[in-house]
């Protein structure tokens, strides 16, 4: 899709500072001519949803290594509903466990991307899913 | 020799190669440095034993900072642990003593590292997840039940609010009869590598570094037997870094706790002989021996000659070290114990004065109590079982082990110096150059590892379906729990004292004293630590981290 940039707001929910994976994933999508725009630390709910709409991106990438995804993401969902952004993919990463990932797609999380994945991947599924 | 080499190289190896249709190839360490096909007696030209090794407890220490090494005494076996409810974790730590660990190493819960108490919004879904959760003394009290602080050593993991809990660790010693003057561990308190890599940080920089040096001040007075810091490359290490950058920005942070406490009119040897170290150990066995060797002799020249330190005690640089989480793989998580056990020798080789070794299921969660016996079970293996601990450094000497730790301490003397050419680690770290070191070594592995330049068994080579493992869960029962406690102890506690404790702390804060002695009357009124730490920001400010990637 060269005619229009893909917009990706990779956040960082939750109250751990590990942004070694967030800062890979950013760098590797904009190596890969999207544009990434990366929200910093320990953003709640509110504030990950309000900027993505703002910045009117078509994919939040979620990074999180706290444990806390069962509590957070369901939040993101909701609140991405209430205020219009349901046309938005959600994706993803850190430490999730496998049997919490069933769970996290039915409230509408759209992909659980595992330690381990090379971040081709990752670019081709969003080049893939938004059609 | 060198022509021999030469000859041995183009007609043997090079011709080897080339037989065998393999080719030359590079050859580089995890960290990306070139390693040669082979090491000789020329590589260590001007190489002196006195000057370069010595002896075991003899500057500048590169063979080990003790006479008798593994033989006076194993290293400490030191589990780090903690998770939900301070009960859960008592029992825990009880569990490991009974297994023959030998110290105790406190994990708390990220709301506690943040320094926020367990109802603040931000600690929601947090609670006793990463750690132990402690909101206030009452914590504290039950986390130490039946275990007597006169006997045991205890590192905490603690960064910003170390301050607080050191003090409420001395008033349950206090509370056990046991006096400040021979209780015994580590706080970690090293604010610098929270800015570069690991993240967890509250105040700003210059009122984070005139905690520290509080801490140092107290201590060299009313704790003698505590190490005050362990300044970390740990963290910097699993935020992306080489091996030269650990041992680099760590020492310099060394350089950087040593200059402010002089500032503050502290003499060297009063408080440098309660600095200690804590290192990560890597996949990349060699490299990470090289470093240990390197940093030692490093920090020993460092202390004696730019800093005039006299107290031999001062050169020395003690170090635990934990083997490294990011290199544990979800997949075919069994394998981590292999890695586990290759790191952990490392560091013995590497004469570590302490050791966590990491369980097989930690990219998952937290261990389960299998998992960590099995952790505790390698450490004993490499002590009991396979000979490494006969001889003192047992590879010193080797040329392809002496020339490494040469390099590491030259390449790392490189950016020590850079470092001070741009005024400091607190100004480098202003300007964003150890951060942005960082991120790019840990892209450049990312993307050597897509190009299969460097294999991980089981991720990306030899990928297999791999079974699911037990894994520890953490109850929601525990932050209900946690709750009612917090709500309670606020109920109970006298609140005009704690408002008064709060009050003067505040005071001793804008009129720039050394807030330990306030710090232990907060904590001794049970005031929690969220409300110690919104007292202090109210006059240092909060920190925000420039947003870049």
């Amino acid at each position: 899709m060269p005619d229009k940039r893909i917009r990706v707001l990779i956040a960082k929910p939750g109250l751990d500072g590990h942004d070694r994976g967030a800062k890979v994933i950013c760098r590797a999508l904009r190596d890969a001519g999207f544009e990434v725009i990366y929200t910093g630390l320990r953003r709640n709910p509110e504030e990950i949803v309000s900027s993505a709409i703002q910045e009117d991106v078509s994919v939040i990438g979620l990074s999180i290594l706290s444990g806390a995804h069962n509590v957070l993401f369901p939040k993101i969902i909701n609140l991405l509903k209430e205020q219009g952004g349901e046309g938005i993919k959600v994706i993803a990463g850190g430490i999730i466990p496998e049997k919490d990932i069933p769970g996290l797609k039915k409230i509408g999380i759209s992909e659980v991307f595992l330690p381990g994945t090379p971040t081709n991947k990752i670019v081709e599924w969003i080049r893939g899913n938004l059609k | 020799m060198k022509k021999d080499y030469d000859r041995w190289k183009k007609d043997k190896y090079l011709e080897g190669l080339k037989n065998s249709g393999i080719g030359r190839k590079n050859h580089t360490t995890i960290s990306g440095k070139k390693i040669k096909e082979l090491y000789i007696p020329d590589d260590l030209k001007g190489f002196d034993y006195k000057n370069d090794l010595s002896f075991p407890g003899e500057y500048p220490y590169t063979r080990g900072i003790h006479p008798t090494m593994y033989h006076g005494r194993l290293w400490t076996m030191r589990q780090f642990s903690g998770f939900g409810s301070a009960e859960d974790t008592n029992k825990r730590y009880k569990y490991l003593l009974k297994h023959g660990q030998t110290g105790l190493s406190v994990a708390f819960h990220l709301p506690t590292l943040m320094g926020v108490d367990s109802d603040h919004p931000l600690a929601e879904g947090e609670i006793g997840k990463c750690g132990v959760a402690i909101d206030s003394l009452a914590d504290m009290e039950i986390l130490f039940k039946g275990i007597p602080l006169d006997k045991i050593t205890t590192s905490m993991t603690i960064n910003p609010p170390a301050a607080v809990l050191w003090a409420m660790y001395i008033a349950v010693a206090e509370k056990q009869g046991v006096s400040s003057k021979v209780i015994s561990g580590t706080i970690q308190n090293d604010i610098l590598k929270e800015y570069i890599a690991q993240k967890t940080f509250v105040f700003p920089p210059g009122p984070s570094m005139k905690l520290i040096v509080d801490t140092f001040e107290y201590g060299s007075k009313e704790v003698p037997r505590w190490n005050t810091i362990s300044i970390s490359g740990y963290h910097i290490r699993e935020a992306g870094s080489t091996a030269v950058q650990e041992l680099a920005f760590t020492i310099r942070d060394g350089i950087e706790y040593v200059e402010w406490a002089l500032k503050r009119g502290l003499k060297i040897d009063d408080f440098a002989p309660r600095l200690s170290f804590f290192f990560n150990s890597h996949n990349d066995f060699m490299e990470e021996i090289a470093k240990f060797r390197a940093a030692r002799r490093l920090w020993a020249k460092i202390m004696k000659e730019r800093f005039g330190a006299e107290n031999k005690r001062s050169w020395l640089l003690r170090f635990h070290t934990q083997t490294s989480g990011v290199s544990l793989m979800a997949q075919q998580p069994y394998n981590n114990v292999v890695r586990v056990a290759i790191q952990a020798l490392a560091a013995v080789l590497g004469g570590t004065q302490s050791l966590h070794t990491n369980s097989l299921d930690e990219t998952y969660a937290l261990p389960s109590e299998e998992a960590v016996t099995i952790a505790l079970r390698t450490q004993q293996i490499i002590a009991h079982e396979s000979g490494v601990t006969n001889t003192i450094d047992p590879l010193g000497g080797s040329y392809f082990i002496e020339k490494l730790t040469n390099e590491m301490e030259d390449e790392a003397e490189d950016y020590i110096k850079k470092i001070d050419d741009m005024g400091g680690m607190v100004k480098a770290i202003e300007m964003g150059f150890p951060q942005k070191e960082v991120i790019d070594s840990s892209y450049d592995y990312q993307k050597a590892l897509e190009k299969q330049e460097k294999i991980i068994v089981g991720v990306n080579a030899f990928q297999s379906e791999h079974e699911t493992i037990p894994l520890l869960e953490i109850d929601e029962h525990v932050a209900k729990h946690q709750l009612q406690r917090l709500k309670e102890v606020k109920k109970t506690r006298n609140s005009s004292k704690v408002k008064n404790t709060l009050r003067e702390l505040k005071k001793a804060a804008q009129d720039d004293k050394n807030l330990m002695p306030y710090l232990l009357d907060c904590v001794r009124e049970y005031a929690t630590l969220g409300e110690i730490m919104d007292t202090m920001a109210e006059v240092y400010g909060r920190y925000q981290e420039p947003i870049t990637y």
